[in-house]
């Protein structure tokens, strides 16, 4: 083991997949020359050369489709987003094409692309920059949904991603590029299996279910209840298609308590899907009712003291467990 | 700012059968004849079964069609230019492109039925069939989204460095969506061995090209993205084949990509849904039939006495015998088995719906709504 940041497993995932497979290739915006907006992809032009590592137009419909099209007849891209608001002008190509075409020509053409690039909120930047996408994708049969939250998920994920034959849409935290995490050598060649939740910390009071970008905050959330002799059990899916229910049933049916932490806003998407999960598998196993800690229901705002209150922190979390412990 | 000459091939329109039959001594190919006779033997037998299948949709029979009558000079030519290793990525009047390049008809009628000899699992509507034998991918039903999938396709095969060629097919409609736009600069700057052929109907359901786009023609574009683009008379198949076919050949060889505007006329309603009647007018839909691009090769044929009534007679009867066989075939069977709605979703069955399907099979089934 090693430690690394989440931005550098994502790029040893890619490097060590195109070393792996000559059909593996990287398309998106300022992948190339630039290294990635996010730097995600540095190295990897020099690396592979042009041919493999591509510089996109202005055109997420365009390339996202273009991915679409090489995927069906052989390749195997990673599209990156230089984030995932933008894939919104791509939603069409994800979600009535990749999503759906190996289904529409019944088991004739598949489409082993993944889509991937930062997911939710970035600190300041915006409504229109800072959607957490999981609820519009998860919707959607055909598609896997994945959103890592510590380096060695992110790598290993990512290599599972490249590998399947199905469309991933794979969400990265913007926050989480720098984090730092242990994660196995490269000669190890981990991958990590989708719809296997991790237990990222072991409890017995109550469990808390968190993906990406908060977990940190659950984590640290985690800690201080644990000076007061409460252990909270953190459970991470990992994917959130698949779902890994019968970990979080199980949790649940242990600790007979559950809140829910999410990015996304309330109405709807996998967070309300657990929800109603546990209430339909663990209910004679309930204490007190299944609760949310989401972002607030609004667009998010650009300054700084507003955008801190949009987003969901330690202060709601803390509530949400506080009140399925019953502790006021 | 450069001026286009006016004989410009995206602004002229290349075509080599006259109205009335004869050919451009300038232009005409002298094909064999075997190559002439498939052409109109093609584009007949695509006429018989739009026809046909038309009248099962009145009857009831089928949910849908929509016929390519007066277009079927495009996907015959098309097809006939390609080699079997090339993709094809239809829009909505390219079905047929699949028929042209050996595709049993009657496993493509099971998909107009969506019954259980459907290969498609009766999943797609008609119109949008797909066969991997012919590598045509199925077409999605928002407009455009098969362009740029077309362009990537062609640089797969520029990256494996194989000699196949992508063909991606659109509607003059198709030509406003961001997907055109965004294909064409894509082929532009990589310049991947694809052809884009913009099948010109004049119509988009009821709205005419003009309220479509301002410019001068469709194929002009192609400047824009610095792409070699051709204008062609879209009811002449001797001209349609000789600019795909050329086309075709130049990127196979590593000459880039062409886009091709081709003109035409959709004879018929957009589907079996339209009623063309309240949008357009009678005089305008019999000048066109004068083009017919059947009648024009006809009377091209019989004037090189390549085909008389008896040739013809024969061909009639060919196709009213394989229509007829086909659908004996496949007319009268059952839906698909309703376990397999769970199928394909996931290149392997999840076990989430491994649980809903057990669920729903130990249900009896729904029963089917009349209306």
């Amino acid at each position: 083991m090693r430690e690394i940041t989440y931005r550098d497993a994502l790029k040893e995932a890619m490097a060590e997949e195109m070393e792996r497979d000559p059909r593996v290739f990287v398309m998106g915006e300022e992948v190339g020359y630039y290294q990635g907006a996010y730097k995600v992809t540095r190295g990897l032009l020099e690396q592979f050369g042009p041919e493999r590592v591509i510089d996109a137009p202005i055109a997420e419909a365009g390339f996202a489709g273009v991915g679409v099209g090489a995927a069906m007849t052989g390749l195997r891209p990673v599209i990156e987003f230089m984030t995932w608001n933008f894939s919104l002008v791509a939603f069409d190509q994800i979600v009535n094409n990749a999503a759906k075409m190996y289904q529409m020509s019944a088991g004739q053409f598949s489409v082993p692309i993944v889509f991937r690039g930062p997911n939710a909120s970035a600190r300041q930047v915006g409504s229109q920059h800072s959607h957490a996408v999981e609820p519009f994708y998860c919707n959607v049969p055909g598609l896997h949904v994945v959103y890592p939250s510590t380096p060695r998920d992110a790598k290993g994920l990512l290599k599972t991603a490249i590998r399947g034959s199905n469309p991933v849409v794979f969400l990265e935290g913007e926050t989480l590029y720098g984090a730092k995490g242990l994660v196995p050598e490269v000669a190890e060649d981990e991958t990590i299996p989708f719809g296997k939740a991790r237990i990222a910390r072991e409890g017995k009071d109550a469990t808390v279910v968190v993906w990406g970008r908060p977990t940190p905050a659950v984590l640290e959330v985690a800690e201080k209840f644990a000076r007061e002799g409460i252990e909270l059990e953190v459970i991470d899916p990992r994917t959130l298609r698949p779902l890994d229910t019968d970990s979080i049933v199980a949790s649940v049916k242990k600790t007979h308590r559950c809140v829910v932490v999410h990015e996304h806003w309330p109405f709807g998407g996998p967070g309300a899907e657990i929800v109603d999960r546990v209430q339909r598998e663990a209910f004679d196993h309930l204490d007190a009712p299944v609760l949310r800690a989401t972002n607030l229901d609004v667009p998010m705002p650009y300054a700084a003291g507003l955008e801190t209150q949009v987003i969901v922190g330690a202060d709601r979390i803390e509530a949400a467990i506080r009140k399925v412990l019953y502790l006021g | 700012m450069r001026t286009l000459p006016p004989d410009d091939p995206t602004l002229t329109l290349f075509s080599i059968l006259r109205e009335d039959g004869t050919a451009d001594p300038q232009q005409d190919a002298f094909l064999p004849r075997e190559t002439l006779l498939a052409m109109y033997a093609q584009m007949l037998r695509i006429r018989r079964i739009d026809e046909r299948m038309l009248g099962k949709q009145r009857q009831g029979k089928v949910g849908f069609y929509g016929t390519i009558t007066g277009q079927e000079a495009t996907p015959v030519a098309t097809g006939l230019s390609l080699s079997p290793e090339d993709w094809v990525f239809p829009a909505l009047r390219e079905a047929a492109v699949m028929l042209v390049r050996g595709f049993p008809l009657s496993t493509w009628l099971a998909q107009v039925y969506g019954n259980e000899a459907d290969i498609l699992k009766g999943r797609q509507m008609p119109s949008h069939q797909s066969g991997r034998a012919v590598n045509q991918v199925a077409w999605s039903s928002c407009i455009g989204p098969q362009i740029p999938q077309a362009v990537g396709a062609a640089m797969a095969a520029k990256a494996r460095g194989d000699r196949s060629v992508s063909v991606g097919f659109m509607g003059d409609g198709a030509t406003s969506q961001p997907d055109f736009h965004a294909a064409m600069t894509m082929a532009g700057i990589h310049r991947p061995p694809v052809v884009l052929i913009c099948q010109n109907n004049h119509w988009s359901i009821s709205v005419p090209t003009e309220k479509q786009t301002a410019s001068a023609t469709l194929a002009v574009k192609a400047h824009a993205y610095g792409l070699r683009g051709v204008r062609v008379d879209g009811n002449d198949v001797l001209a349609v084949h000789h600019v795909v076919k050329e086309a075709v050949d130049r990127a196979r060889d590593g000459g880039g990509p062409t886009f091709i505007e081709s003109l035409t006329y959709r004879m018929g309603p957009h589907s079996s849904s339209d009623d063309p009647t309240r949008y357009r007018s009678q005089e305008e839909v019999e000048t066109w039939a004068k083009r017919d691009p059947i009648a024009r090769l006809e009377r091209y044929l019989r004037t090189a006495e390549i085909l008389d009534d008896a040739t013809l007679e024969g061909l009639e009867a060919g196709i009213r015998a394989e229509l007829d066989a086909a659908l004996a075939e496949v007319e009268e069977l059952g839906p698909p088995a309703r376990a397999t709605v769970f199928e394909d979703v996931f290149a392997a069955l999840p076990p989430h719906l491994q649980r809903q399907q057990a669920q729903f099979l130990a249900m009896p089934p729904a029963q089917l709504a009349h209306h």
